[in-house]
């Protein structure tokens, strides 16, 4: 019971204080702390308007915060779900591309595949390296994030260029009729539903199946895993696809919901925010929920702050950066807590 | 000891519950300046909860810690350290990767914010040459042995000033040329240089041997205190299980028509550092007999083992199964019922952050009845399974859902022995198992070891333990520079001859 009620103190406290440290970085930038902090909430859960802002952005959140969580089980840390999300996007905006004028259903069933498949891929090949040669995943996973980056440029400014395109190079688009529509009359695509979904499943993944249990094995002493006779290295490589393919899948949501071409948008930063969603939740798939809808919010408030007090654009990320250090700093702390201790009948 | 001295330790009356479990109930235990006290239970008895409390690791619920007739609010390991109370835990908790230096220097409990090194090294070394043991000091903690390990352990709480000495088990670790070393070593301290220690340990011998006095503690409770010339050890284990021992000797049935079931050929194996440490071991283990593998530490005992259990891969040779290349994968570890009792069992075999019951579970979570539908784990089941297991091996845990790191040493082994023998086996392998078990449990291995055998299994026995390999072993070989030197039975060995195999000569 105490471990339950450390995972959520422990975050919440983190999180008090990082807008602890924000609001003097507001403070020293000349603006009315109270003000900012209401404005951030106002921005992102204050109107059914914000709400909606929040969700879509908390969609990906949920699916690129996957692919650092569910390796991080196996024991693997892996920050590449920004490479993987931008190659997922990649790959669905070419299948988009080149089977326009087929049935829709067939062209987003045949995208969302492609995302799937190739995101997972890339993870994959992290786990890959890992196991056989001993590669560190998380600096192989960082690069990969830059090689990702790197095709898209290439592609977009050469091959796929669209000429139409003038001030954000972009690729061809989709077309309309393959975009991915809103959940009834609001402005929440339907990404949130995939995002949602995949945490639900893949928690249940991990906690009902041998499956998720061969992973906690492994996660947890590797040793004890091999003396049992797991295929270790196939079950690590198998996560780190799962991963991969979430991460891929909210590339091909960002695509076919949001963009509905291939352009820089991709890698806005929601695979690096993952991370830390991921980081929060303590790589528990279901805790993943409320954790990007909270990390959504803090984005999308950010054009209410440039709007109303001239901060700039890049002010959430400041927040965000905050959370990030201040929530791996408080990994030091669990277990140390005496009032957490087991101390008479509530171990 | 001559002349009696003063209490320079007192932990009274101390009281711990972990939930529904009661550890320590109203235990008192006084240990005098510059004597060596020891403290005796069986596993789970609350001996290792006791010392973490005086040592601020755990918070008593009741009861009080007196350090020279002060009462001390000791809340963490840390304030102990400073009033010059340090301890040596059941588990090295060394830094493997650093040298032996970096590991002492950095233990200090006041560290200056920037290590002058240089200034460091040369005081260390100057202050080492008063110390019991010497130990090269730029060595990496990997490349030592056990035996060497504990004592830098020792050492480093030596140099740091200490007073009291707590000792969780620093011999079960070490043969028994080294635990008379170091407890020799420590013994004399304590009268030069008036250092106090309490000793948990689970051999009489050195009871008998290095201690002035002895506190016994059954589960949980409080039995007694006496100096060590007024006890004898069969007293002292009726103290600790509460009647008279009646000893069952071991049954040995002659087996009928052995076959080979476990055949290792030509067999070499590299290191972690890349050095060779098997250099082609041919073996061969028959259904219904113990093979006993012989050795100090350090042979090639630890990477055979771990070849054998799937940890690390060999770099040439066969081992062969039931005629059958074995590869430890799991379907071939279920079909020819093959099962190990390595070393070190929490850091081998177990998860510690998982449950006794999932650690139970992990020959079978994904067989029916525990995995059902292709997949889905039947907590259910496998909940059901570990409380009967629980039972029938008598581990000692709050209760299935207990991390299995919470258990106390002997049943965190006990878990193991139950995952590995509860069901039929064919081919056993095991390592040490003995390390850190007390004598009731010792003989309760001995007995499954050998009633596995009569059942017609083979049974490979890596020990550093000789007695232990003379007592079960129906064949013996001893492995030395990763060869195996000799080959003779228990009842024609001369332990003048294995010796000198041992030794390397
Ligand atoms: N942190 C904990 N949480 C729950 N139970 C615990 C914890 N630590 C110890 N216990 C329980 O308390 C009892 C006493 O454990 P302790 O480690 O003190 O035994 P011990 O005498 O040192 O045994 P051993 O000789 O096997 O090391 C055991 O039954 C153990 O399962
Ligand atoms: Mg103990």
């Amino acid at each position: 019971m105490h471990n339950f009620m450390e995972s959520i103190a422990i975050p919440t406290a983190a999180l008090v204080f990082s807008l602890l440290i924000f609001s003097g970085f507001v403070a020293f930038s000349g603006n009315n702390v109270l003000e900012v902090l209401a404005a951030i909430y106002q921005g992102a859960f204050g109107s059914w308007f914000s709400w909606q802002n929040t969700l879509v952005r908390a969609a990906p959140l949920m699916l690129t915060a996957l692919c650092t969580a569910l390796p991080a089980r196996s024991g693997l840390i892996i920050i590449g779900g920004e490479g993987a999300m931008v190659v997922g996007g990649l790959c669905a905006t070419l299948t988009g591309i080149s089977l326009n004028g087929l049935p829709p259903f067939f062209v987003i069933s045949s995208m969302a595949c492609s995302g799937v498949l190739s995101g997972g891929a890339w993870i994959a090949a992290v786990g890959a390296l890992k196991h056989y040669r001993n590669v560190n995943e998380t600096i192989s996973s960082l690069l990969l994030n830059y090689i990702a980056i790197a095709i898209l440029n290439f592609l977009i400014l050469g091959l796929l260029r669209d000429p139409a395109t003038l001030n954000k190079p972009s690729s061809f688009p989709i077309g309309d009729a393959n975009m991915l529509g809103t959940i009834g009359t609001t402005s929440i695509h339907a990404g949130l539903i995939f995002g949602l979904v995949v945490c639900g499943l893949l928690w249940f993944v991990i906690r009902r199946t041998t499956f998720g249990f061969s992973i906690d094995m492994i996660g947890g002493n590797i040793r004890a895993a091999q003396i049992s006779g797991l295929a270790v290295g196939k079950l690590i490589i198998i996560t780190c696809f799962l991963g991969g393919a979430a991460a891929g899948l909210a590339g091909m949501i960002e695509i076919a919901a949001v963009h509905g071409r291939a352009n820089t948008s991709l890698n806005a930063g929601y695979g690096y925010a993952g991370i830390l969603v991921a980081f929060i939740a303590r790589y528990n798939p279901l805790a993943i929920i409320p954790v990007a809808i909270l990390l959504g919010g803090i984005r999308a408030s950010s054009g209410l702050l440039q709007r109303s007090f001239d901060l700039p654009d890049a002010t959430t990320l400041v927040l965000q950066g905050i959370i990030f250090i201040v929530i791996l700093a408080s990994g030091a702390v669990y277990g140390r807590l005496n009032w957490f201790k087991p101390k008479g009948d509530s171990p | 000891m001559n002349t009696v001295s003063p209490y320079v330790l007192e932990a009274i009356n101390i009281s711990k519950r972990f939930g529904e479990l009661i550890a320590l109930d109203n235990v008192t235990l006084k240990l005098r300046a510059a004597s060596v006290h020891a403290l005796l239970g069986e596993n789970g008895a609350g001996k290792s909860t006791l010392v973490k409390c005086i040592m601020g690791y755990y918070q008593p619920d009741v009861g009080e810690v007196l350090f020279g007739d002060r009462q001390q609010a000791i809340t963490q390991p840390h304030d102990a350290l400073l009033l010059g109370i340090g301890m040596v835990y059941q588990h090295f908790t060394l830094i493997p990767n650093m040298s032996v230096a970096e590991n002492i220097i950095l233990s200090r409990p006041r560290l200056p914010l920037i290590i002058h090194w240089r200034k460091e090294m040369a005081e260390l070394k100057r202050r080492m040459q008063g110390m019991p043991f010497q130990i090269p000091l730029d060595a990496p903690i990997t490349s030592l042995s056990a035996g060497e390990k504990q004592k830098v352990e020792i050492i480093k709480q030596l140099l740091l000033n200490t007073k009291v000495l707590i000792l969780d088990e620093p011999t079960s670790v070490l043969t028994p040329t080294e635990a008379d070393e170091v407890l020799g070593k420590i013994q004399t301290m304590s009268r030069e240089q008036h250092l106090s220690v309490l000793i948990i340990t689970h051999k009489f011998r050195e009871v008998m041997n290095f201690a002035d006095e002895v506190t016994v503690l059954r589960k949980g409770r409080y039995v007694g205190s006496a100096r060590v010339d007024q006890v004898s050890p069969p007293i002292l284990a009726a103290m600790m299980v509460g009647h008279e021992i009646i000893n069952t000797p071991l049954q040995r049935i002659p087996t009928t028509n052995p076959r080979p079931l476990l055949k290792i050929a030509d067999l070499k194996v590299t290191d972690d550092a890349g050095v060779t440490a098997l250099t082609g071991l041919s073996l061969s283990v028959n259904s219904g007999e113990i093979v006993g593998i012989a050795g100090v530490s350090g042979n090639g005992q630890r990477e055979l083992m771990q070849v054998m259990a799937g940890q690390r891969a060999a770099h040439s040779g066969s081992i062969t199964v039931n005629a059958e290349a074995y590869t430890a994968s799991r379907a071939q570890m279920r079909r020819h019922k093959f099962h190990c009792l390595p070393e070190e069992p929490l850091r081998n075999a177990c998860v510690a952050s998982m449950s006794v019951a999932d650690n139970l579970a992990f020959r079978r979570f994904d067989r029916p009845p525990f995995a059902v539908h292709n997949g889905l784990l039947n907590r259910k089941a496998i909940t059901q399974r570990a409380k009967e297991l629980i039972h029938r091996f008598a581990i000692k845990t709050p209760g299935p859902s207990t991390p299995v790191g919470n258990l106390s040493g002997g049943n965190v082994q006990r878990t193991v022995l139950a995952r590995e023998l509860a069901d039929e086996v064919d081919v056993l392998l095991v390592a040490n198992p003995c390390f850190g078990l007390d004598f009731g449990a010792v003989a309760d291995i001995h007995q499954q070891i050998m009633a596995a055998r009569n059942r017609g299994t083979a049974v490979l026995l890596i020990s550093e333990d000789l007695d232990e390999i003379l007592e079960l072993s129906d064949r013996l070989l001893v492995i030395s520079n990763g060869k195996l030197v000799h080959e003779t039975t228990p009842e024609h060995a001369e332990l003048t001859t294995i010796g000198k195999f041992m030794a390397g000569h």
